[in-house]
């Protein structure tokens, strides 16, 4: 079961090859009911699912080539690259949890958001049929599953997070978030006496150790954090999972925090717990944090738990349409 | 140690299985989660008494598809997380007679005492390698309560070739989860001081 494995994804041009999209086609902006819109995002779904980013593929070798040969946590990281590089040459979901289905749309002046949700919902429903997506919405209470993936108030599900800004391209990121890894998120409302946490950055990291403890492998580990110190329990949140969109190791865009996460993800990483909580060196990827502002009273810390399949694209349609995929 | 099996298993089979043992899994299994097992433990189905004795659960909700004639193919098919399950595993394992449980994640302490009684074993498997746990799904034999549960949620009936998992719960009583658990908890300790 060791059979080292290096990492080689299909080639651009590959996946150019396999795109829904006709090779020239461009979104005219100016044309209403935005023709093509829905493919686009339609294609969005399909590299989300089965091809995960590069920097999370580097992330696991390093973590994997850290291990001894032939230990469990060494084989465990080579099955997941195996998993990738399966998961990108079948173009089949990476994971069978497809998870909570998450768009964040920037769009400039004069978009209809309207128009935009009704092509986004109705790619969602065919990402389920042509099975990159598997159908994961289901009725609170009775646990009836609509089968499309749509949440058929149009509120709850898929997750559209729409921004207007003041630049003339269209973007559109999606990230695919699975249930046992949204299930180990956690917040926490400083001071924390149970944990001897208090208002200040030690004690934020007190909760940032307490919530990768509390995770152990059920978040599927190596997995990585978005931590939003502030805001309020709502946006707390939302800005901790929105975090999650960032690229391992790149420098945070304030560079005062950089050194904290990367001296947070060293600290993290001699907890022992490792892939799959089997034990090992690698127990997160890498963590992403943020300071929010907050109400005086309030003081939360907010963790969001992406796990090891960060499965996360953007779609940029520039100032004349262009498709571009990272 | 690597051990290949096959189901149905025996009990002695199962009680030889320690902690850290590598198991290539074939034959048949079972599939079910949350709905499934609700289900087991309060309505106690006797249809599933043959299907379950000596077998195996597999806690997954795959991508499935249909083919034109009908039959179904697993298209991603990984564990997933088992500890929601804890209210309901032990009884589920003592009532069907099964000797494994496979998922990730690892369970509680009620279930170690189920495992025990019973004689079975939990297998973990690398939680999120949906494509590369599909490839060992051979054929998909049946499946049971598809339109009243949803595709996530059914009993799919599954014949495997060397399914790889890991013993991290035995019949003894020792839980992997549980030494990672107290040694991680250490470390943390430290780390929260400094």
């Amino acid at each position: 079961m060791s059979e080292c494995i290096l990492p080689q994804l299909t080639s651009p041009k590959v996946v150019e090859d396999r795109s829904l999209l006709p090779r020239d086609w461009t979104l005219s902006f100016t044309e209403p009911s935005l023709p093509g819109f829905q493919l686009a995002v339609l294609e969005l779904i399909r590299r989300t699912s089965s091809r995960l980013p590069q920097d999370v593929i580097d992330a696991l070798v390093r973590g994997r080539d850290a291990e001894a040969p032939g230990s469990r946590a060494f084989n465990t990281l080579n099955d997941m690259v195996k998993n990738i590089l399966l998961a990108d040459g079948h173009v089949t979901p990476l994971c069978q949890d497809t998870g909570t289905v998450i768009f964040y749309v920037k769009h400039p002046t004069g978009l209809s958001q309207l128009t935009l949700k009704k092509q986004i919902r109705q790619a969602v429903v065919q990402g389920t049929e042509r099975v990159w997506l598997r159908p994961n919405c289901v009725e609170s209470l009775s646990g009836k599953n609509t089968g499309t993936n749509l949440d058929p108030f149009g509120e709850g599900h898929p997750v559209i997070h729409f921004e207007e800004w003041d630049r003339p391209e269209l973007e559109v990121g999606l990230m695919l978030k699975g249930g046992g890894c949204e299930n180990v998120g956690a917040q926490y409302r400083l001071p924390d006496v149970h944990l001897g946490a208090g208002r200040d950055l030690s004690g934020v990291r007190k909760c940032i150790i307490d919530a990768v403890m509390k995770a152990q492998g059920q978040g599927c580990s190596p997995g990585i954090l978005g931590v939003a110190i502030g805001g309020d329990r709502v946006t707390g949140y939302e800005h901790s999972k929105a975090l999650l969109m960032r690229t391992l190791g790149a420098p945070h865009p304030k560079s005062n925090l950089t050194q904290l996460e990367s001296d947070l993800t060293r600290d993290l990483n001699t907890l022992g717990i490792g892939p799959m909580g089997y034990g090992g060196k690698t127990t997160v990827l890498g963590l992403f944090i943020d300071e929010l502002y907050r109400h005086p009273a309030s003081f939360f810390v907010s963790v969001s738990y992406m796990c090891w399949s960060s499965r996360r694209r953007i779609l940029t349609l520039d100032a004349t349409g262009r498709p571009h995929f990272n | 140690m690597l051990h290949r099996l096959t189901t149905p298993l025996s009990e002695a089979t199962v009680r030889q299985l320690v902690v850290g043992d590598e198991v290539l899994l074939s034959g048949r299994m079972v599939l079910s989660r949350d709905v499934g097992h609700k289900y087991m433990k309060e309505e106690k189905p006797e249809w599933l008494k043959p299907l379950l004795k000596d077998m195996v659960i597999y806690h997954c909700g795959p991508v499935v598809q249909q083919q034109s004639d009908g039959t179904w193919t697993f298209i991603a098919a990984g564990p997933t997380t088992s500890i929601r399950e804890e209210p309901y595993q032990a009884d589920v394992i003592r009532h069907y007679q099964v000797r494994g449980v496979i998922g990730k994640g690892g369970m509680g302490a009620e279930t170690s005492r189920g495992l025990q009684a019973t004689g079975a074993v939990y297998l973990h498997a690398t939680g999120g390698a949906g494509t590369l746990l599909a490839e060992c799904v051979e054929r998909v034999v049946d499946v049971h309560k598809l339109k009243e549960f949803g595709s996530p949620e059914a009993f799919w009936i599954i014949d495997v070739k060397d399914f790889p998992v890991v013993v991290t719960m035995d019949s003894h009583g020792a839980s992997l989860h549980e030494q990672v658990a107290q040694s991680s908890a250490q470390v943390a300790e430290r780390l929260m001081k400094s």
